[in-house]
């Protein structure tokens, strides 16, 4: 059941992500990619990373996916580009995408990823307690950094969208 | 039978692959943008899968700080979009071609 679900989410996942990059029209590409996050969240569920599924449609496919609309809709950019027509970006995006599967695949092939235990070890982040503990004990200098950088960021974002004289 | 870490491993970079291959391919600057989100949300699927495989919460806590970091990306990255087409009015990357010369 596990596995099938897990099939079912990946070429879901996988089909939307090739429709995003594939599409010309950005709201339907912006749209694509909603579904490809909501397919990860449900692969997160499947790895009983039930926090991170929920954070991940709530951030994600929520705060920066509308985000992303509302640009597209500003910029009126509902018929872009098609995608390079120059062979050079074609073929030397078809090379490094082959390349690096190629290169996962072949860690995994010669089993270089480590499975420290057959058998499946409980899940430690079902829980919301863990997350909390180790946010704020192991990780609390992170936390603070973390912090900071949204407020630089959005300190940015303000000074970015301030006219300026010779913007006109 | 629950799906093995490999395959987690796997997917995640075949998302991955999918995200760089949009990036060198699209032209469009937004889309080129939304590439990049896919490549990051590929990485924190590798280690949510690692994280819960092994057991330890490290990896979960490190996507925590991946998803803040992406949503402080993502508003400068716009912002920066957007003044760049207020002043250029175009966000296609060949027509954008200051540095070229």
């Amino acid at each position: 059941m596990a596995d099938f679900m897990f099939l079912l989410l990946a070429v879901f996942t996988v089909g939307c992500a090739l429709a995003m990059v594939c599409l010309r029209n950005s709201v339907n590409a912006a749209m694509c990619l909603l579904l490809c996050l909501a397919g990860v969240a449900g692969l997160m569920v499947q790895l009983d990373a039930f926090l991170l599924a929920f954070l991940l449609i709530l951030i994600y496919a929520g705060a920066v996916m509308a985000l992303f609309l509302f640009i597209i809709m500003l910029l009126d950019l509902r018929v872009g580009a098609p995608i390079s027509r120059k062979n050079i970006g074609l073929v030397s995006g078809f090379f490094s995408g082959a390349l690096l599967i190629a290169g996962v695949a072949s860690l995994i092939v010669h089993d270089r990823v480590a499975l420290p235990a057959q058998s499946l070890p409980a899940p430690v982040g079902a829980s919301l307690k863990g997350y909390a503990d180790s946010l704020f004990t192991v990780y609390m200098l992170p936390i603070q950094v973390i912090g900071f950088l949204l407020l630089i960021s959005m300190l940015g974002v303000i000074v970015l969208s301030q006219r300026t004289p010779h913007s006109e | 039978m629950h799906p093995t870490l490999h395959a987690y491993v796997a997917l995640s970079a075949i998302l991955f692959a999918i995200g760089f291959f949009g990036v060198l391919v699209r032209r469009n600057t937004l889309a080129i943008f939304m590439s990049l989100e896919l490549m990051l949300v590929a990485a924190t699927l590798a280690l949510v899968a690692f994280s819960r495989f092994n057991g330890t919460e490290d990896g979960n806590v490190f996507v925590f700080f991946i998803l803040t970091v992406a949503a402080a990306e993502v508003a400068v990255g716009l912002a920066i979009i957007v003044a760049l087409f207020r002043r250029r009015q175009t966000v296609q990357v060949d027509q954008l071609s200051a540095l070229k010369n």
